[in-house]
């Protein structure tokens, strides 16, 4: 059997940043299902928020400040001690960063350039143009083809392998070859993304479908603060391609039908650069209210970029100008950009501490995949690829004290019988059944998107249970058109599937518990924040007899009591 | 939501390694098409609804990953960032991209191409010491290598040259405008020496300067630059050695 010292499951920055940190010593196996250049973290665009204080306006900027403004971002349901060790860090991960290549925009005198941000106190966001993951990305790979880290591209995990509170490895699916590999290791990592695309309408790559979470949950890793679904306010009408929030740090307007600046209703001071989900919320009830331009794609408001003119929007938003131009056929130097709310991404998922560790021995979770928390109920923008290099590295660090503190053997046969159960699941998707799994899939999405939306209630949220449930039994019927195991897409798509509908269950069940409103999380009928019942994470676990199990937990609270989260 | 929606052909070449004695065909998949679908989009709609069996590669379908590259109505181009509307015909021809072995439909084996990015060492070489904090680079420095940083390693350039089809152990214009991404970069310290690895038919001097990439490239990046740039360094080096004025450091 095929055994390395690590496995790390994602080739996105999290992954790749483990992996460098790990490839010196250890013997490294980074598997992606794609290869690591097309992982989502490239898709990111504004920028990584550290308090180097390069910016002018920005010179009283600490990490101390970036923490606070992180956890009051958060609706303070994130982990003080681990936001702490990530704002501490962010300076150095990005040093580190720009002295592996990253090619960040710059300041006059040289230094990395610094733009504003939602919910942020001073302008901390360092950025490449509008291709800050597009350039953090190819620069992580290219350390890790400098170090020599051995990847395995187009292999999908398809289960963690768990016994005893032990992991073992993994299983996965050559796609070249169509073979089903048990794969040994003393340790894995998980760095697979968020579960952006259970929801009708996402930002996110296709690929991010929170499969990992659905894994891990399966071998006995609790979801954590699955709920916790982040709406981001511009995503273009129809495609719901990313409109970065650096639109807004540079000053862009938001406008509604009648011509208004109408965040002034709503928040008058930050305007257009409050926290998303306070944005997101505001474009939703301007929607809601008749306020909303209308086409045959749907109801939107618009970005207006017009006022920056062509010299700042070519040389600091020119990925936003080609994508505009590319798939809405507007220019956003001479027109608004259409623009309407929708999933962005995950706060929740695999339950970790601030060390990257899970409650199974040998198994880490890192990224988007994972729920520190750093980012509690809201994620402050340019905070996310921040936390994927940080725990990226934080989790090399653990794993090599695993790996160091003595001698572990992960058991063969416990990795053989999870390759069973995955040669049997898709023997079961080969021989019964008779439905498309797409259309499954669609009715799951669909159902997210109509009940556990920007805005919830206790009877939308209890239909929408109903309906997952209903997928659940429907998944039973799936049958594919072949059963090849070489690139067949529709098979790991099937198997995939699995994982969303548990993904999508708990997030589900976990807004319709919690009857208060917190960051992203917002319930029409429970409109405030209540701290006595409701300041802890949400965990749902697999329990003994395989139905989800809801408990709770306090977050970490260091130095920063709540207090009501004003802009 | 009916406005002009029109019914498109897809015929889309269809092919298994796996099954080498069985010929590549074309399957014609009749889609209906509204304005604003792209091509991946109606990808993504017949291998859910139609054919389970299709394969094609996509992620970000934001023209930013590079994984959906292919050959569309003879021309290489990113699915994803392909208006199907916006097509002159009915019909819409789909086919791998070229210079790759075929793995399954529209899949081709892209190791040779991750092979020849590898050998040009694409990551940035330093030998002093890292400062604390950054390593200043002004603005304009930074903008130099804008160009080549905007590169998604789609493979369209590759898919498109000519050279390539004859001397498959050509660098090709990926690699060569990677390179040049960090020859250019004022941080990096490789030695001009570095050069001589490109210093031959299968490297710099292989490009036949037709341009076929630079058509090619969905993200603006102009290979052909890349590789003159490098063509005029290698020169200068050579001058200099002649002079006897050593292995210097790009400046």
């Amino acid at each position: 059997m095929v055994q390395h010292d690590v496995i790390i499951v994602g080739g996105g920055l999290a992954g790749l940043r483990a992996a460098v940190g790990l490839c010196d010593k250890y013997d490294v196996a980074l598997v992606s299902k794609v290869h690591p250049v097309r992982s989502h973290s490239i898709a990111a665009q504004g920028g990584i928020n550290a308090a180097l204080a390069n910016n002018p306006n920005g010179k009283d900027d600490t990490w101390e400040k970036h923490t606070f403004d992180t956890i009051k971002g958060s609706d303070y349901l994130a982990d003080q001690d681990a936001v702490e060790i990530m704002c501490k860090e962010a300076i150095k991960v990005v040093y580190e960063m720009e002295h592996w290549g990253c090619p960040f925009s710059r300041f006059p005198d040289g230094t990395i350039a610094q733009r504003p941000f939602g919910g942020a106190g001073f302008p901390r966001t360092c950025f490449s143009a509008d291709l800050t993951g597009h350039v953090l990305l190819n620069t992580l790979y290219e350390r890790a083809v400098a170090r020599g880290v051995k990847v395995y591209y187009e292999y999908v995990a398809t289960a963690l392998a768990a016994e005893e509170g032990v992991c073992h490895g993994v299983v996965l699916i050559d796609q070249v070859k169509g073979e089903v590999i048990p794969m040994l290791a003393k340790a894995t990592l998980f760095a697979t993304g968020g579960y952006g695309r259970v929801y009708f309408h996402s930002t996110n790559a296709l690929i991010n479908n929170g499969s990992g979470i659905g894994m891990a949950y399966a071998a006995g890793v609790p979801m954590k603060d699955m709920e916790f679904v982040q709406f981001h306010p511009t995503t273009l009408l129809g495609t719901n391609i990313l409109m970065s929030e650096a639109c807004r740090g540079e000053g862009a307007y938001l406008i509604n039908n009648k011509g208004e600046r109408f965040m002034e209703r709503y928040v008058p001071k930050a305007m257009e650069l409050a926290p998303r989900d306070i944005v997101s919320r505001s474009i939703q009830t301007e929607i809601e209210i008749g306020n909303a331009f209308e086409n045959e794609l749907g109801k939107y408001v618009h970005l207006d970029l017009r006022h920056l003119g062509a010299k700042k929007i070519l040389e600091r938003l020119p990925g936003i100008r080609r994508i505009s131009i590319d798939f809405a056929g507007v220019d956003p130097i001479d027109q608004p950009i259409p623009i309407m709310p929708c999933q962005h991404y995950s706060m929740g998922g695999i339950d970790t501490n601030a060390s990257g560790e899970t409650v199974l021995k040998g198994f880490y979770a890192a990224g988007e995949c994972a729920c520190v928390s750093v980012h509690g109920g809201n994620r402050l923008g340019g905070n996310s690829l921040l936390d994927t290099i940080v725990f990226g590295k934080i989790c090399a660090g653990s794993i090599d004290a695993y790996l160091s503190a003595g001698a572990i053997t992960p058991r063969e046969a416990a990795v053989s019988r999870k390759k069973e159960e995955t040669a049997k699941k898709i023997r079961r998707l080969s021989d019964e059944g008779r439905e498309k799994p797409f259309a499954v899939l669609e009715e799951l999405r669909k159902t997210m998107d109509e009940y556990v939306g920007i805005f919830r209630t206790r009877s939308e949220l209890e239909t929408g249970l109903q309906k997952v449930l209903a997928v659940k039994e429907r998944y039973k019927g799936v049958r594919l058109t072949s059963s090849a195991l070489h690139m067949n897409y529709e098979l790991i798509g099937a198997l995939e599937l699995e994982s969303m509908i548990d993904v999508a269950h708990a997030t589900t069940v976990g807004a319709l518990l919690r009857e208060e409103s917190r960051g992203a999380h917002f319930r029409r009928d429970f409109t405030k924040r209540n701290d006595e019942d409701w300041l802890k994470h949400t965990l749902a676990a697999k329990g003994p007899d395989g139905e989800l199990s809801i408990s709770y937990r306090p977050p970490v609270i260091t130095r920063y009591q709540p207090m009501e989260r004003t802009y | 939501m009916t406005e002009a929606s029109d019914i498109y052909t897809f015929e889309i070449l269809r092919y298994d390694a796996k099954t080498p004695e069985v010929e590549p065909a074309f399957s014609s998949y009749r889609v209906r098409v509204i304005p604003g679908l792209t091509v991946l989009t109606v990808l993504n709609r017949i291998r859910d609804e139609l054919d389970g069996t299709l394969a094609f590669r996509s992620s970000c379908r934001a023209a930013t990953c590079g994984s959906c590259a292919m050959i569309i109505n003879g021309k290489p181009g990113l699915a994803c960032r392909t208006q199907v509307a916006g097509a002159e015909k009915r019909t819409v021809v789909l086919e791998p991209l070229p210079n790759f072995e075929i793995i399954k439909d529209l899949v081709v084996d892209m190791a040779p191409f991750w092979e020849t990015y590898e050998r040009i060492k694409p990551y940035l070489v330093r030998k002093s010491a890292d400062p604390e904090k950054e390593i200043f680079q002004s603005e304009d420095d930074r903008q130099r290598i804008d160009q080549f940083v905007n590169c998604v390693l789609c493979a369209c350039c590759y898919g498109a040259c000519e050279v390539l089809r004859r001397e498959p152990d050509y660098l090709g214009p990926a690699a060569l405008a990677k390179l040049q991404r960090f020859m250019l970069d004022s941080r990096d310290e490789r030695p001009d020496a570095f050069l001589r690895s490109v210093d031959s038919q299968t490297g710099v001097w292989g490009c036949d300067t037709l341009f076929r990439c630079i058509d090619a490239c969905p993200k603006e990046v102009r290979p052909t630059d890349g590789i003159v740039g490098l063509r005029k360094k290698l020169v200068k080096y050579r001058l200099k050695r002649l002079f006897g004025m050593g292995d210097g450091h790009e400046s």
